[in-house]
């Protein structure tokens, strides 16, 4: 390999970020550096604050303390319709589609533009329906393109909301889950859409339980107990370490 | 027990089947509710002659563009408003109060400013002003969605209507404004109905040409995105207040347009005309017509015109029920059009 990545490029990093519900402290303190053009994972119990760490770095959640830096730039308040210009962008746990349009507008709602007024006034443009196409094709979902985004399978949708983010250009990938009540068909898919992303130098950081998946892909990995760091670095290393185990199996 | 149990579950799964037994009429609903309606329509004017004919498609026209530009706020972002009407009712004021003949209002009980203006002087600030009164409760009314939306908006209804009643000194209450200016172009009043109705059906095709053009636009994809997921459209960078503002400006200044057309036309207003059932009728037709397509409004508007007006030929049906009846019967429509047909006549989506 003639090119070899940078261990210490950071593509985003927490400082010390804290977000309660209530009594509840869901990420406590927590300080992480992702690299940049890494596969990263995060694995964890059950309610260890896996979600809500996705959910305050794609601004869908106000971080209650600490900051951001995106690119070596601090941000303290990150605002979920922002998170694109930040270069961040994720899909859901539960998949979250616009289900009563297309397939196709589903996609196309990631190219077109975001200002108010220019937005009137566009209509389709065909550099928008060529990567529209492009995108679909690389997804399989090509042929499905004038069905509801309600209509499709389960797997389908998890497709579809994959591609849906691959519409917008972004460094960073946050994905939630991607491989959770996949069939091993639309699992090796999924997972040959993330080695190709990798290969396009974004960064991806995903979360998962499946531990066969996380050792294939993970270049990185940090596990989460009670919204603090339990471990972090190399993943057969990681996954090895006893306190890594009681926290999955020994409670 | 267990059999009763059995029996009903067995006559639910019976009427399911009666439902979607009929597979080879059901592509063809569609087409099948235009034929009716417009056939309906084109025969009853023909029967009651030139005269009714131009009124029942003035009122048409009227309720047309308020359904269509409802639509752009209900059907394709998925706000359900209540309070249209209160944009209405702001066209129709604005337009009486600017344009109501001064001598005839000062002889009245109680004076109101008065300004004399003609009618196409005074149509841009009735819409103007429809539109600013709509960006200050569209600010307000942001941060809400779904059901509370519903309320937030009945709310408004509401209080514009008793503004219209209470606020006296400028708009006579109960009494109403009279003496509304028709409208005229270099001289030439349009005085006749027949002439009203061709500006009325111009502006309803402007409405509907600038409603289809939004629709089509980016934008109007972000609206429907809206619609289904306000917080997923976010993460892909659109700020979804400004766009959820500007289309509530938009509907407003229609319904503010259509209100000014109101005024004029009858060229008397109070507030009877603006009370919170005609929103909500309203949103009945939008509903009826299919949420999210255009011509489905007008086909919704057009159907409830003719119910409207058909009542009043139904030979068992004293006049002064008339009023009631078209609720009765309009209400009972919706709720068939739920069970059966939830996506409205002609279109393609749920509420």
């Amino acid at each position: 390999m003639t090119t070899e990545v940078d261990p210490r490029v950071f593509a985003l990093e927490t400082k010390a970020i804290s977000k309660s519900f209530g009594a509840v402290r869901a990420v406590d303190d927590l300080s992480i550096s992702i690299f940049s053009e890494w596969i990263t994972c995060i694995v964890g119990p059950n309610g260890s604050g896996k979600s809500t760490l996705i959910n305050l770095l794609s601004g869908m959640l106000p971080i209650d303390e600490g900051i951001v830096i995106i690119d070596t730039v601090g941000i303290r308040v990150l605002r979920a319709h922002e998170t694109p210009e930040h270069g961040i962008t994720r899909t859901f746990q539960e998949v979250r589609l616009f289900d009563q349009i297309s397939v196709w507008d589903n996609i196309m709602v990631g190219l077109t533009e975001r200002r108010l007024f220019p937005s009137l006034l566009e209509r389709t443009k065909s550099r928008h329906e060529a990567k529209a196409e492009e995108i679909l094709r690389s997804v399989g979902m090509w042929e499905k393109r004038d069905a509801m985004a309600g209509d499709l399978s389960y797997g389908q949708r998890k497709l579809l909301e994959i591609g849906r983010v691959m519409a917008l250009d972004v460094k960073i990938y946050l994905f939630d889950e991607p491989f959770a009540g996949l069939f091993p068909r639309m699992l090796e898919r999924v997972k040959a859409i993330l080695k190709e992303m990798r290969q396009q130098k974004r960064t991806i950081i995903f979360v998962s339980h499946n531990m066969d998946i996380v050792r294939e892909l993970s270049d990185h990995i940090f596990v989460l107990d009670s919204g603090a760091l339990l471990a972090v670095g190399e993943v057969d290393e990681v996954l090895g370490r006893s306190d890594v185990i009681d926290a999955y199996l020994g409670h | 027990m267990a059999l009763s149990s059995h029996a009903i579950s067995n006559l639910v799964r019976r009427t399911r089947d009666f439902t979607e037994r009929p597979r080879f009429a059901k592509g063809n609903v569609e087409l099948w509710a235009n034929l009716l309606i417009i056939s309906w329509a084109a025969a009853f004017m023909l029967w009651q002659g030139v005269g009714f004919a131009i009124t029942v498609s003035t009122v048409f026209a009227i309720w047309a563009i308020l359904a269509v530009s409802l639509n752009l706020v209900v059907g394709y972002t998925g706000l359900l408003s209540v309070g249209h009407i209160g944009f209405f009712g702001i066209g129709a004021y604005a337009m009486a109060i600017l344009s109501s003949d001064a001598s005839y209002e000062q002889l009245r009980t109680e004076a109101i400013p008065t300004f004399g203006w003609p009618f196409f002087a005074a149509l841009p600030i009735s819409v103007v002003l429809a539109g600013l009164v709509a960006v200050v409760v569209g600010v307000a009314f942001n941060r809400f969605r779904d059901d509370i939306y519903v309320l937030v908006s009945f709310g408004f209804a509401v209080i514009a209507f008793n503004l219209f009643l209470n606020w006296r000194p400028l708009t006579r209450g109960a009494f109403g404004i009279h003496e509304i200016a028709r409208p005229e172009i270099g001289g030439w009043t349009l005085s006749g109905p027949f002439e009203f109705l061709v500006l009325a059906l111009v502006f309803l095709g402007i409405v509907v040409l600038i409603s289809w053009f939004i629709v089509t636009s980016s934008f109007g994809r972000v609206l429907r995105a809206i619609r289904e997921d306000e917080q997923a459209i976010e993460v892909f960078g659109y700020q979804t207040a400004h766009y959820k503002l500007a289309i509530w400006v938009i509907s407003a200044m229609m319904a503010g347009l259509a209100g000014a057309l109101f005024g004029s036309w009858t060229s008397f207003i109070d507030p009877n005309s603006f009370v919170l059932l005609e929103s909500i009728l309203l949103v009945s037709i939008v509903i009826l017509g299919g949420l999210a397509t255009i011509w489905g409004s007008i086909l919704g508007a057009m159907a409830f015109v003719m119910l409207e007006e058909g009542m009043r030929f139904l030979p068992f049906l004293p006049p002064e029920f008339i009023g009631q009846a078209r609720q009765v019967v309009l209400g009972i429509l919706l709720v068939l059009l739920m069970l059966f047909r939830p996506q409205g006549l002609v279109g393609r989506f749920r509420l």
